[in-house]
């Protein structure tokens, strides 16, 4: 199968101790990546620290397996798409302030306090935020260490093509 | 407590000044990340977890970035002297600037006595009337949440700034390319072969 | 009042790594340390000696929250400039990237020399 080919394959990435610890461990970081997004109106945290946090998580998938899975989860184009998505959605919620009669605001009702649906557009703003924070970050990782490569490449006079 | 903050920031202190002086540019760049870790556990110690979180996720990024900068050249070592004149200068500025300092700090509410005149609003009626119990997210989101639609400009302008930046073919060079392939001629080219008539 | 002098001498130091030092990742630091000095001084500004932080928790009361707790306003500042921090950073960086392409060197005086 292909991935398992792009997962096994030993001259990309790193030893296979790495790689085994981060297939356990992506798991565990994007579940509480995600906690500390949609909890942030109860505990603290909020959309900006999840969202780095996710960001890591694709970061150390990156380092551990090498570009081309890592791009296969999550590619350039859609990073894009869900960093744009993220800050239309984040403008939508305050435009749809204006059906209560002012911007942005808390329009939905508010309900029972402790709860996880709760507290109006604010769990929805967080997911909002986290979802941009993430795609920025990430995609700003990714175009700094392909110019890297790209420099690399010019200075020992390759002309071999990206993968 | 404040004696743990003393010595907390005295740490900082020294940390940063290893960071500045240090001709290593590898040392500089984890000494910074030092200062920025023990900078998370003083704002533990000032009761603002929130803020904890952030800054050491966003620390790890600061480094990793940083040492991509750092590792662009194959010696990490930094030569040279330094110039006199902006060395002097700015000890004699920042010197002056120190002393007037102290004097304007004197008007400063007492640490640990804030004078808490908006904040008290926020607190009394946040929980009620937006429903949300960490009451910092309900001002970063509800009484305020304007601030945050303009923080989510700057950094997606920054972000869309570095790519902008960091491309491979700009698009100067590409039409520079298509030009040569195709053959086509420039307005201006022609007029100069054709001056001296 | 200590702790807000200190955190002043920490934005100088980093204001005077900005302006003396002729490497540019140096500078670079030198914006990065002067970014914490201020976030903690507006963090030192919100503190109340005693207090919980700003989170309302099971079964306390909402007025005991008011007596107690610290100031909310300036963490909400802090954590937006944080964030913008991290962004600045990145430009910054790729922009020396770009320089360090062109004129192969990090030394801001060879930089600064014109050339005929």
């Amino acid at each position: 199968m292909d991935k398992n080919e792009l997962i096994n394959d030993a001259t990309k990435g790193m030893t296979p101790i790495v790689k085994t610890v981060v297939r356990f461990a992506m798991g565990i970081i994007v579940i509480f990546g995600a906690y500390i997004v949609l909890y942030g109106h109860l505990t603290p945290g909020g959309g900006f620290a999840g969202g780095v946090i996710l960001a890591c998580g694709y970061i150390i998938l990156t380092l551990a397996f090498g570009k081309t899975l890592a791009l296969g989860k999550m590619s350039n184009t859609g990073a894009s798409i869900l960093d744009n998505s993220g800050a239309l959605l984040f403008i939508t919620i305050g435009l749809l302030g204006y059906v209560g009669g002012v911007f942005f605001l808390n329009f939905l009702p508010k309900g029972v306090r402790f709860d996880l649906v709760s507290a109006g557009t604010i769990p929805l703003a967080n997911i909002a935020i986290g979802l941009k924070v993430t795609a920025s970050v990430f995609a700003v990782f990714v175009a700094l260490s392909i110019f890297g490569r790209v420099m690399y490449q010019e200075r020992i006079g390759d002309d071999q093509t990206e993968e | 407590m404040e004696i743990f903050l003393l010595l907390l920031l005295a740490f900082m202190i020294i940390g940063s000044l290893v960071a500045i002086e240090t001709r290593n540019l590898l040392s500089s760049v984890i000494s910074v990340g030092v200062v920025g870790f023990s900078l998370s556990i003083a704002f533990l110690m000032l009761g603002a977890p929130d803020i904890a979180i952030t800054q050491v996720v966003v620390e790890i990024l600061i480094l990793v970035i940083l040492i991509r900068a750092t590792i662009t050249t194959d010696n990490t070592a930094i030569e040279g002297g330094r110039d006199t004149f902006p060395f002097v200068s700015s000890l004699i500025f920042f010197g002056l600037f120190l002393i007037f300092a102290w004097f304007a700090i004197q008007e400063l509410p007492r640490f640990g006595e804030p004078s808490m005149r908006i904040s008290r609003r926020y607190l009394e009626t946040g929980a009620a009337r937006t429903g949300a119990t960490n009451i910092v997210t309900s001002v970063l989101l509800d009484f305020r949440g304007y601030d945050t639609i303009g923080e989510a400009t700057v950094l997606f302008t920054s972000i869309v700034g570095a790519f902008v930046i960091l491309r491979r073919r700009g698009r100067k060079q590409k039409s520079e390319e298509d030009r040569e392939k195709f053959g086509i001629i420039e307005e201006e080219e022609i007029k100069k072969t054709f001056e001296g008539f | 009042m200590i702790l807000y002098f200190l955190a002043l001498v920490l934005l100088v130091m980093g204001l005077y790594c900005l302006i003396a030092k002729k490497n540019i990742v140096k500078k670079i630091i030198g914006i990065t340390i002067t970014e914490y000095s201020i976030n903690l001084f507006l963090v030192l500004l919100g503190y109340r000696r005693g207090g919980v932080a700003p989170i309302l928790l099971k079964g306390m009361d909402n007025g005991e929250l008011v007596d107690k707790s610290v100031d909310p306003l300036p963490q909400a500042l802090v954590l937006t400039s944080i964030v913008i921090g991290l962004g600045v950073l990145a430009l910054m960086v790729s922009m020396c990237l770009r320089i360090y392409e062109k004129y192969n060197t990090f030394d801001m005086s060879e930089i600064n020399k014109l050339r005929g």
